[in-house]
């Protein structure tokens, strides 16, 4: 579409602390353009669950979300391990995490599910080796 | 009730904040170590009560517009979280009770756990 924002981030996997500034940075950006609460709160958590899988699970990433009058499209894409198993990786409460990203508030298996529940679409493409891209709609 | 009630009840220590507390009501909290179950059923809650104390604590309340961090059993953020909270305008205060008899005090004192 001719009236679309597009935003770009890299997503480093060195540092923990820092995973979410990416996704607070989107919520500012849409607060600003007007957008609906609801909508921004959604695209607020769906991006930072898959932000913070992007830096425990895959090495970091590149995440591009584009902004049009009708929807909110997240790309979020990484060449970590891939996820061997959907299905199961979708369900509440699965995860490989290790223990150190539980005690850092996450690892509850509840990412995947949680970024479902707060988008009008969510697809996953992923190859063992080479990497997942997820893309996620917010639609507006 | 106020962030003025609340620090009373659970007689908190104000570590960034202070001038606002009297001003701001709020009408419920959760409380959760696991940042992804906040973000799973927080449903427009002004305060959070946790006893995780890392970055993501402030960046999670951030996102979902919560408006006041309450530190439980005595868990003492630094400077830096701190300081994230203080330029997010987010209220951030410290308790010794543990998360069980802090909720419950807020409880009893007519705070709720608001729609899930
Ligand atoms: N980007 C990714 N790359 C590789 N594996 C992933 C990725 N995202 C999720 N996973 C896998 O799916 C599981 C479930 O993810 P999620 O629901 O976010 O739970 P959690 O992150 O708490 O483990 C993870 O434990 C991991 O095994
Ligand atoms: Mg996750």
């Amino acid at each position: 579409m001719n009236d679309a924002i597009v935003l770009k981030y890299q997503i480093s996997p060195d540092d923990f602390t820092r995973a979410g500034e990416a996704s607070s940075d989107v919520k500012g950006k849409l607060k600003q353009l007007g957008i609906s609460p609801e909508a921004v709160r959604k695209v607020a958590i769906a991006m930072y669950e898959g932000e913070i899988n992007m830096v425990i699970h895959a090495n970091g990433g590149e995440i591009v979300v584009e902004i049009t009058p009708a929807e909110i499209k997240m790309v979020l894409a990484d060449v970590g391990p891939g996820i061997p198993d959907v299905e199961k990786a979708m369900k509440a409460g699965y995860s490989t995490a290790p223990d150190e990203v539980r005690n850092l508030g996450f690892g509850a298996g509840m990412g995947l599910p949680n970024m479902k529940k707060y988008t009008d679409d969510m697809k996953i493409e992923t190859t063992i080796g080479v990497g997942t891209t997820i893309t996620m709609l917010v639609k507006l | 009730m106020t962030l003025r009630d609340v620090q009373k009840v659970l007689g908190a220590r104000v570590l960034t904040g202070e001038e606002s507390l009297d001003q701001v009501v709020v009408s419920s909290a959760c409380g959760s170590d696991m940042m992804s179950d906040v973000l799973a059923f927080s449903k427009d809650h002004s305060i959070l009560l946790t006893g995780l104390c890392n970055p993501q604590v402030i960046r999670t309340a951030e996102l979902l517009d919560i408006v006041c961090l309450i530190f439980v059993r005595g868990k003492k953020p630094d400077e830096t979280i701190i300081q994230m909270a203080k330029e997010r305008g987010i209220i951030v205060m410290e308790t010794g009770h543990r998360m069980f008899s802090s909720c419950g005090m807020l409880y009893q004192a007519g705070l709720h756990g608001g729609a899930i």
